[in-house]
């Protein structure tokens, strides 16, 4: 479903002109409804790696492939079609600061062309999923980091996409919400959908038993099915 | 396709109210904007009428020598009203030039004496040319040089009010050149301002936009709701600027009517109420368009 070939992504550095090397000739194949979690300390590439995948950036080298097209070959303008069958949970969150909660999981839904009977239906449906149905109706600056957090999951999940990139995705969040997520990704892989889940929760990927791949400075150091958390 | 439309007029429309603060300010700058082409457009109308009427007052005479008949006066007279550059001529007889100039000087009775002291009408029969432009009396004179009844002609009072028209032809062609040339520049530095505007409300966006992106949103899906809120923003500010026009035209009407008795800014703005309309709505929704699109555009990159 997605490859990369030797990709290697390097930031030329403003300050001493030293450039960072960010990801350093990564190869890897994820298969259709497959569970990978990406794990390494932070700085290790892991949010660069979804950057890349998503062609908000470009590889210095090296190629991606999603089933198999070259995602660098595709035009800007038909980036979008590339990215509705992803759903990312960003570190950042990136919810849209204009919108309430509601209006934030209904974009994504309008974007893919949904009717507005699935939009009022499956919005509540997922906002009481992640537990956010008091503040449908609140804008994003008004929500705390967790309920954000929760947004972002509720977003990237909404449309049924078929690759789930979550980074970070209990970052914010507290044991309870934590489990709670992470049963949510299962049931979704479960159901059919690819999940490539980035963290540095090492209980949390021991607990899993998926496969895991290690960075390590930007360079794959293991790749295990049915890894553990070692660094 | 429809329903596309509607959530991006949907969406235009929320992001117009829920930012009153940058709303207010952008439908501001844009109204002044528009109320500045007013005035231009205005100006220029008030100024054609005044040059107009300074031409008006612009004419020349021709005398005839004192045995002409007014048969072949007025026989000259309708051959020189076929000529292009002529509006009108009007013919004055000796009698009729007595009675105005008695009519006009008759408190003054040293020039009344003098006019019995002569004992007979001194003065001559005339043709009274108005051209359509002041630059065109030249061409008249020429005709009247070289036309067969140049002979009847005593004198002509074109040269001496030469310098007159000359300079009123000068300040009518000056004042429409400054007009245009100060209109282009000022006009210019208004759109820059009101697209400045804009383009700082939308830098506040940039973030927004590339997660449009991101999450799998098209370019005109992420460009609309900004074109619908310029078109918003255009249409409030047209609105706000007819009201400022139309409360200044009806309040210095009488003001105005004082220093220039032919011009009524109200009768003005009426008559001239649907092209003023369509001035304003295209400066202000061509400008909300133009800047939103340009504006987005260097955010669409992601």
């Amino acid at each position: 479903m997605l490859s990369l070939h030797k990709i290697s992504k390097i930031y030329p550095s403003h300050a001493d002109g030293s450039p960072i090397v960010a990801l350093d000739n990564v190869s890897f194949e994820i298969n259709k409804k497959e569970f990978v979690s990406i794990v390494g300390k932070s700085g290790a590439g892991k949010t660069t790696l979804f950057k890349l995948i998503l062609a908000e950036e470009e590889p210095t080298k090296g190629e991606i492939f999603f089933e198999d097209q070259d995602i660098q070959e595709i035009k800007k303008s038909q980036l979008s079609i590339l990215r509705r069958r992803i759903g990312t949970v960003f570190q950042d969150y990136k919810l849209l600061p204009s919108k309430t909660t509601y209006e934030n999981l209904a974009y994504v839904m309008e974007v893919m062309g949904a009717t507005d009977d699935e939009i009022s239906r499956d919005v509540p449906q997922v906002l009481e999923l992640v537990g956010l149905r008091d503040r449908a109706y609140n804008f994003p600056e008004e929500l705390s980091g967790g309920e954000r957090q929760r947004a972002t999951i509720a977003r990237a999940l909404i449309h049924r996409p078929e690759v789930i990139l979550a980074d970070e995705p209990t970052g914010n969040l507290d044991p309870y919400h934590s489990l709670n997520v992470i049963q949510l990704l299962i049931k979704i892989y479960e159901l059919g959908t690819t999940v490539i889940l980035a963290t540095h929760d090492k209980e949390l990927i021991n607990r899993l038993g998926k496969r895991v791949i290690t960075l390590d400075n930007g360079k794959v150091i293991r790749d295990e099915e049915r890894g553990r958390f070692i660094l | 396709m429809f329903t596309s439309l509607k959530r991006i007029i949907r969406a235009g429309w929320t992001g117009f109210y829920r930012n009153p603060g940058l709303t207010v300010a952008t439908v501001f700058i844009m109204a002044t904007v528009i109320f500045f082409i007013t005035t231009l457009f205005l100006f220029n109308l008030v100024s054609g009428i005044l040059i107009s009427n300074i031409q008006e007052k612009v004419d020349m005479s021709v005398y005839f020598k004192e045995d002409i008949l007014s048969e072949d006066i007025l026989a000259v007279k309708s051959e020189l009203k076929g000529i292009p550059e002529v509006k009108d001529v009007e013919y004055v007889s000796k009698e009729q030039a007595l009675e105005k100039f008695i009519e006009q000087h008759k408190n003054e009775p040293v020039l009344m004496e003098s006019l019995t002291e002569v004992g007979k009408n001194p003065f001559l029969a005339s043709l009274n040319i108005r051209a359509w432009q002041a630059s065109q009396y030249e061409q008249v004179t020429n005709f009247l040089a070289d036309s067969s009844f140049n002979n009847l002609i005593e004198k002509v009072d074109y040269y001496q009010r030469k310098p007159i028209i000359d300079k009123v032809f000068l300040i009518t062609s000056g004042v429409n050149k400054a007009g245009i040339f100060s209109g282009i520049v000022l006009g210019m530095i208004a759109i820059l301002i009101a697209f400045n505007t804009i383009r700082i409300a939308i830098y506040n966006s940039s973030e927004e936009i590339s997660t449009m992106r991101l999450v799998g949103a098209s370019n005109w899906f992420i460009r609309g709701p900004f074109l619908i809120q310029g078109i918003i923003a255009g249409f409030f500010a047209t609105l706000f600027t007819l009201l400022i026009t139309f409360a200044l035209c009806y309040g210095f009407d009488s003001k105005i009517s004082v220093i220039a008795p032919q011009i009524s800014t109200f009768a003005l703005f009426i008559s001239n109420f649907w092209i003023l309309v369509l001035i304003q709505l295209t400066a202000g929704i061509g400008l909300g368009v133009i800047s939103s699109l340009i504006a987005v555009r260097k955010y669409l990159k992601v």
